[in-house]
């Protein structure tokens, strides 16, 4: 763990030293986000976003808590006490945007996170458990999300829940019993509600504890950097704190900026008018929406409209839309470049820019309602999805030749001047 | 093995099955066998209670439904859609060749002896469970006169039958009864 030129950890005073020796907490801070911890020096900001999402779990959980305080998970009343916070409690219309805006903040963050990886390439080895933690958080994140909105028990909560549970209905023989249980009902009602609250209560904690090893994965090889080369020397990085703390800290205040403007003036733009209408089991809206971060998946879901094979349409579009995820786990051993930035990689770059296209314009097709064109889109759209996976990152890693990479990080930042880079490196 | 001397010596010479390797087995085993029945009330928690099960039957009376039109009734909280077909609809269904269908099924066997005008269906579309249109007054059916899906444009016959779109099944049948002959009890 850690490079061998980090800082050590000096208690300043007779506390910190008791402290020290009984339980080494700053210790552990200190290494791990403090000037114990050496970073490439050449980060940009598109390495600000774990930190982000790092805070916006936090709000969640802070937000979330003080929500749970004033909620009723009962079908009765549940859609009643989401009004009574915002009209009722003091400060209760803040602290619910804040949350319901919170979730569509962590996603942004958590998506520029991970096509960051997709650029640089920061799921290749040594990096691949990292990856893969990511991922499940990512699944867990997804879960969540989906649980939260239910719980307002709005039209959109209840035909949400009724949907997505339905998925489980396609998985043959079992499916409806599966679903069934999942909901501990024939629809989504009371005992439906009450689980997903409590679940929703407990799976944030569950992904504080994946980011933990997330982030215990990330200090063995340490960050990745914008070149892809790994550090080589000393002078290749720089203490995290102070320099990236106050990078970060930056970062979070540009990022807040965008939150408040979202908070405070358009707190309902990314949610669903229909969720204000309370749960209806007998009359399905017109144009059922999941919330945008969930558009691209929900579009490749719809993508399959006829049998393929023996397996039926339902189950088709089912199984895509979760592969499209899990083919992320297999990300590190499909892009066998050992390049790993798309800076230097002059193929990859533009297949990359076609890939955030693509997930943009399936995005788009998965909120516009289910009729053509936007059906055929998103078929194509998931075609080149897939294809993009287990096709062309494969043949494009074979074929590429890459550009020339700096012979290090201090190189890249400084030119090749010989004095100024690997002088320092012959004394170690 | 030294430190084992004590039980190896009272196994005969040569067997390697040591007392405490027995033991081990016994207890891990034990262990895990009840591990595994404390999950069973865990996950059966999950299921239907017995009062979301003790709601499954309810009572309707179609004597108001005319020809031609349909009611939507509630069943184990879910909608139901009671709908007394004209002579065309019930032609139309009945000229359809089953064997053409996705899921095959004749008019008959979808309604009760006698009582082939009266299609009884969940009103939950088997795709991913939206309530179809076409039981409501002025609502569109759909291409083929029965139903129509607005979630993902699932499209079934007056026969309740799925002819398009991406539903797998036709629309469900529940069990009922003609208690008399204008009350149905369903479940
Ligand atoms: C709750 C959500 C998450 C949190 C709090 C989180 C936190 C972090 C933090 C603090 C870092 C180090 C700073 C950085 O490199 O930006 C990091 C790195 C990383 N994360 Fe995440 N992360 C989350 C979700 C994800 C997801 C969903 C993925 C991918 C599917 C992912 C993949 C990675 C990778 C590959 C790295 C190493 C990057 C490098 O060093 O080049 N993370 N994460
Ligand atoms: S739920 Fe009816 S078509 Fe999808």
């Amino acid at each position: 763990m850690s490079f061998p030129w980090a800082n050590e950890y000096k208690p300043a005073n007779a506390l910190t030293q008791w402290l020290d020796e009984k339980l080494p907490l700053p210790r552990f801070v200190y290494n791990a986000v403090g000037a114990g911890y050496p970073v490439p020096r050449n980060l940009n900001y598109a390495w600000n976003f774990g930190v982000l999402a790092g805070f916006c779990l936090m709000l969640q959980i802070v937000t979330g808590v003080i929500l749970a305080m004033h909620y009723a998970a009962n079908a009765d009343v549940a859609f009643n006490s989401v009004e009574h916070i915002m009209r009722d409690v003091n400060w209760g219309w803040m602290l619910r945007y804040a949350h319901a805006n919170g979730a569509s903040a962590f996603f942004v963050v958590v998506y520029a996170h991970i096509f960051r990886g997709f650029f640089y390439g920061s799921y290749k080895a040594p990096r691949e458990m990292i990856w893969l933690l990511g991922v499940v958080i990512f699944l867990l994140m997804m879960a969540t999300a989906f649980m939260g909105y239910v719980l307002p028990w709005g039209q959109m909560s209840f035909w949400g829940a009724k949907v997505i549970t339905g998925l489980f209905g396609a998985i043959p023989l079992v499916g409806e019993p599966i679903q069934i249980w999942l909901l501990g009902g024939y629809a989504p009602d009371n005992a439906a509600l009450n689980r997903f609250f409590s679940l929703h209560f407990l799976l944030p904690f569950v992904i504080a504890a994946v980011v933990i090893l997330h982030i215990w994965a990330l200090h063995i090889p340490g960050s990745s950097n914008p070149t892809g080369v790994e550090v080589k020397t000393e002078s290749d990085t720089v203490p995290f704190h102070p320099y990236y703390t106050a990078k970060d800290g930056f970062g979070l205040g540009v990022f807040l900026l965008g939150y408040c403007t979202m908070l405070f003036f358009f707190p309902n733009a990314l949610g669903h008018p229909d969720n204000y209408i309370p749960a209806n089991a007998m009359s399905t809206p017109a144009h059922i929406v999941p919330e945008w971060y969930f558009w691209p998946f929900y579009a490749i879901l719809r993508a399959f409209t006829s049998d393929f094979f023996i397996i039926p349409a339902k189950l088709m579009g089912v199984l895509a839309m979760f592969s499209a995820i899990l083919v992320w786990f297999f990300l590190p051993w499909l892009d066998r470049s050992p390049v790993r930035s798309g800076h230097f990689r002059p193929v990859f770059k533009k297949f990359y820019l076609a890939l955030v296209i693509d997930v943009l314009v399936l995005g788009y097709c998965g909120g516009a309602p289910a009729a053509e064109p936007y059906v055929m889109i998103s078929q194509i759209a998931s075609i080149y999805y897939f294809a993009h996976f287990l096709i062309i990152l494969p043949i494009v890693s074979a074929i590429e030749r890459p550009e020339a990479l700096p012979f290090s990080i201090t190189e890249a930042v400084l030119g090749k001047d010989e004095s100024a880079t690997l002088a320092p490196a012959a004394a170690h | 093995m030294s430190d084992h001397a004590g039980t190896e010596a009272v196994l005969p010479e040569g067997e390697g099955v040591r007392r405490r390797d027995f033991i081990n087995i016994a207890a891990v085993s034990a262990a895990g066998v009840g591990g595994v029945i404390t999950l069973l009330p865990l996950v059966s928690q999950m299921a239907p209670s017995a009062d979301v099960l003790a709601e499954s039957s309810t009572e309707i009376d179609v004597s108001a439904i005319a020809p031609g039109q349909a009611i939507k009734g509630m069943f184990r909280k879910q909608p139901v859609f009671i709908r007394n077909l004209t002579p065309a609809e019930v032609e139309a269904a009945n000229k359809v060749d089953v064997a053409s269908l996705r899921d095959p099924e004749t008019l008959k066997q979808r309604t009760k002896e006698g009582k082939e005008n009266w299609l009884i269906t969940m009103g939950v579309c088997t795709h991913l469970g939206c309530v179809p249109l076409g039981a409501g007054e002025g609502e569109v059916k759909g291409e083929f006169g029965g139903y129509f899906c607005p979630c993902h444009g699932s499209s079934y016959d007056t026969a309740a039958r799925i002819r398009k779109g991406p539903a797998p099944k036709n629309l469900q049948v529940p069990e009922y009864a003609f208690t008399s002959d204008t009350i149905v009890k369903i479940g």
